[in-house]
């Protein structure tokens, strides 16, 4: 019935649709642009934010971009997608503000309930505390609606109070394009421009558009251990536990985020073409076949964004 | 309205390749609709039932809507806590699908009346409404069987919003025992209330979202009906038309300025927005509101491309031939040549031409309020229309849409959910028309100067 089940339809398959996807993402970073007074661009180096960023390309120009990138630093990075956020940022002449969940936890902001904790839920209080600092009034972010069924609800620009949290039962209405950007005194707004993107467009526009991505988006060999169903890489960070085999396997990584909570795919394919075909035919979704920390419960992503995540 | 000739593509855009000078063919966009209807008519069932039977569902989250055995499909868009809580739908859920023929993207509007705000929210992004019906709650027996109020207002919402296409999907047909019959009977009174409010329909389709029946594939016979299923019509429908056959319209959006000494053109500006309505092109004379100052379109910029020209619904960079004093929220419009014979003792200062698109101050609208707080007469609210914000004053209420009634009854003021006709005044003229005829120059919002809370739809009337 569809392109899932039929292989053959590939070679047929129509890219026009993201040139009303890449308008809407144009005119919602214009709309920032003239809308506030501070803004910033959240860059991870993740195949979302390179994707927004080319978008942002196309609306200002190269050289142009009107906003720094800013980025919320874990700590618990691959080095691969930190070494290509950097070239990036500096091939575009971007300036770059890197605030870190680490110093956080020096000043005391952050405390871990143990050492080996994922820092990325942290990653709200250290986001919370460069608003601060900088006076942001509003965050673009890469986040899609396709992506969970929290942000399946969030609206395009999307109010926050002074405690940084969203509040799903009062949200604005959003009419037309007709986007109200009103705030109070340390309110803010996180904006979403490609929050009608699915992962398959995503990986289209990369091809289309011969994104270059960080390497580890490709099929590479990497150390593994199978745990719950997940391939979960083997790093300083996460060690194997007792009684666990280490195999060597053919993986790509969907999502990218902090180490300890990214989990690679089993895949060969080496190019965004390849990767179009297998989001085609993919039987789990990107969160569920890479996250560790959504599985917990089923409203965790919600509560988090409650809390000022992302 | 007069349809400008200028703004027609010229032989040369129309003779080079069409993906260069058209970029944004309606039917390569993905169809945006949006299912409304009553609580438990049984809407998120039936995106579960699309998204399942189309395949877009995989795995993971199929395990998340099973317990103990059973599916329940309206858990894959009931994303909230408090919506798992209480079973019902607070806000828009937006889901995804694609078949062979086309992309989708669907607006999951909660029916609860106290969360019609978030409905409105869905309805005005949207190519087509899905009203779902649930037949189990209709006295279907009953010749003068009555619609339930949320179907009323719904339709009535969409109508007002200019969704191109309202289809009713009467549900629940495989719950009564004689589906045919309760089919023909709803339809029926489902046609005379759309023909009392004024309201086209495109067609009226019988389902079961919860088993399937003609939700996907068409199933002849079944409640009397022969016609296609629900899947087969949305591949079949329009995406909203841009005004292109108006005059120009470009909201400035964003103004950028080049002062880099590398710039042939130094100290130039370049106008950002997205058109509202008609087409822009080069040697193209327009009129800058609200100053009135008048200037000719030196280039034409795409994101990518220098097009020469773009038309409503694109993007576009606007640069002027002469230094004008222009700025974010003003309005690019054409102008019209001034065909008014002018006095003679006015002939020095008579403009050779005038905006195709004039300014108003006062203005009748229809508007939907979505605020807890009522709107009153007397109050200011501040009005968005296109990019630029201007104090607005309710003079009065004409009156309130009774839903059940359509009647026009007297009204004080408007509550939460109410749909009335008021009287506004402007702090500055605004380029308006009514919404029937041009959608950006026709739509406003009222914000609450107070609380910034996004309070009022206004369509504009006259």
């Amino acid at each position: 019935m569809n392109a899932r089940t039929e292989p053959a339809l590939l070679s047929q398959l129509s890219n026009r649709h993201l040139d009303a996807l890449e308008e809407e993402t144009i005119f919602i970073l214009r709309e920032v642009a003239a809308a506030f007074e501070r803004p910033a661009l959240l860059f991870s180096g993740g195949k979302d934010s390179l994707v927004m960023l080319r978008c942002a390309e196309k609306a200002f120009g190269a050289g142009r971009l009107p906003y720094p990138l800013l980025m919320i630093d874990t700590g618990h990075n691959f080095a691969e997608v930190t070494e290509f956020r950097d070239f990036r940022a500096k091939e575009l002449g971007a300036e770059l503000i890197v605030r870190s969940v680490e110093d956080s936890m020096a000043r005391g902001t952050v405390r871990l309930a143990h050492p080996g904790e994922s820092r990325n839920v942290h990653q709200s209080v250290t986001l919370l505390e460069a608003i601060e600092e900088f006076r942001f009034d509003a965050l673009i972010g890469g986040a899609r609606r396709d992506e969970e069924k929290a942000r399946a609800k969030e609206r395009i620009f999307s109010h926050r109070d002074s405690f940084g949290q969203w509040q799903p039962k009062a949200q604005r209405p959003e009419l037309w394009t007709l986007f109200n950007t009103r705030l109070a005194p340390g309110e803010h707004f996180r904006v979403f421009p490609i929050s009608n993107w699915t992962e398959l467009d995503v990986w289209q526009y990369i091809d289309r558009e011969k994104i270059a991505l960080p390497s580890i988006y490709y099929t590479h060999k990497r150390e593994v251990v199978e745990r719950k169903g997940l391939l979960v890489p083997v790093t300083e960070l996460t060690p194997p536990k007792d009684g666990e085999e280490v195999v060597t396997r053919d993986v790509r990584f969907r999502t990218v985020g902090d180490i300890t909570c990214t989990c690679p795919v089993e895949s060969t394919a080496a190019t965004a073409g390849d990767i179009v075909i297998e989001t085609l035919a993919a039987e789990v979704s990107e969160r569920g076949a890479t996250r560790m920390d959504d599985k917990t419960s089923e409203a965790s992503m919600e509560k988090r964004k409650k809390d000022g995540y992302f | 309205m007069s349809t400008a000739t200028l703004n027609a593509p010229t032989e040369q855009a129309q003779a080079t390749d069409a993906s260069v000078t058209q970029p944004h063919q309606a039917n390569d966009a993905a169809l945006r609709f949006i299912t409304c209807g009553s609580v438990d008519d049984g809407k998120s069932t039936l995106i579960g039932r699309l998204l399942v039977d189309t395949r877009a569902v995989l795995q993971d989250q199929f395990a998340g809507i099973t317990k103990s055995g059973e599916t329940d499909l309206a858990l894959l868009t009931d994303g909230l806590s408090a919506e798992r809580e209480q079973g019902i739908t607070i806000d828009v859920a937006y889901r995804y699908f694609s078949t062979e023929q086309r992309k989708f993207i669907i607006g999951d509007a909660p029916g609860h009346e106290q969360y019609t705000r978030n409905m409105v929210t869905a309805a005005s992004s949207a190519d087509a409404a899905l009203v779902l019906v649930d037949a189990t709650k209709l006295d279907w027996k009953n010749p003068q069987l009555e619609l339930l109020p949320q179907t009323r207002r719904h339709s009535l919402l969409v109508n007002l919003l200019r969704v191109p296409s309202l289809i009713f999907a009467v549900n629940k047909l495989d719950a009564v025992e004689d589906p045919a019959l309760a089919f023909a009977h709803i339809r029926n009174q489902l046609a005379a209330f759309a023909q009392a409010a004024g309201i086209t329909v495109r067609a009226t389709v019988p389902v079961s979202a919860l088993k399937g029946i003609n939700v996907v594939d068409a199933t002849p016979g079944w409640a009397g009906y022969e016609g296609p299923s629900l899947l087969q019509l949305l591949h079949t429908l329009p995406a909203t038309p841009a005004d292109r056959e108006l005059p120009l319209a470009f909201p400035v959006q964003w103004v950028e300025k080049f002062s880099s000494s590398a710039d042939t053109t130094q100290g130039r500006r370049v106008f950002w927005g997205r058109v509202a309505a008609g087409a822009a092109s080069v040697g193209q004379q327009v009129t800058l509101l609200p100053s009135n100052q008048t200037a000719t379109i030196a280039q034409v910029l795409d994101h990518v491309r220098e097009p020469g020209d773009v038309e409503a619904g694109n993007s576009a960079g606007i640069v002027l031939d002469r230094e004008v004093d222009v700025s974010r929220g003003d309005w690019i419009v054409a102008s019209v040549e001034n065909t008014q014979p002018v006095a003679d003792d006015d002939f020095d200062d008579a403009p050779a031409s005038q905006p195709a698109w004039k300014g108003q101050r006062e203005l009748q609208a229809t508007v939907a309020w979505m605020d807890d707080e009522p709107l009153v007469p007397g109050r200011v609210y501040l009005a968005q229309h296109g990019h630029r914000w201007i104090k607005a004053k309710v003079r009065r209420v004409v009156h309130r849409l009774n839903i059940n009634t359509l009647a026009e009854e007297d009204a004080e003021k408007l509550e939460a959910n109410a749909i009335g006709h008021i009287e506004l005044l402007l702090q500055e003229a605004a380029p308006v028309a009514p919404f029937t005829e041009a959608r950006v120059l026709g739509s406003m919002i009222l914000v609450d100067t107070a609380s910034h809370k996004t309070a009022g739809a206004v369509l504009i009337r006259s």
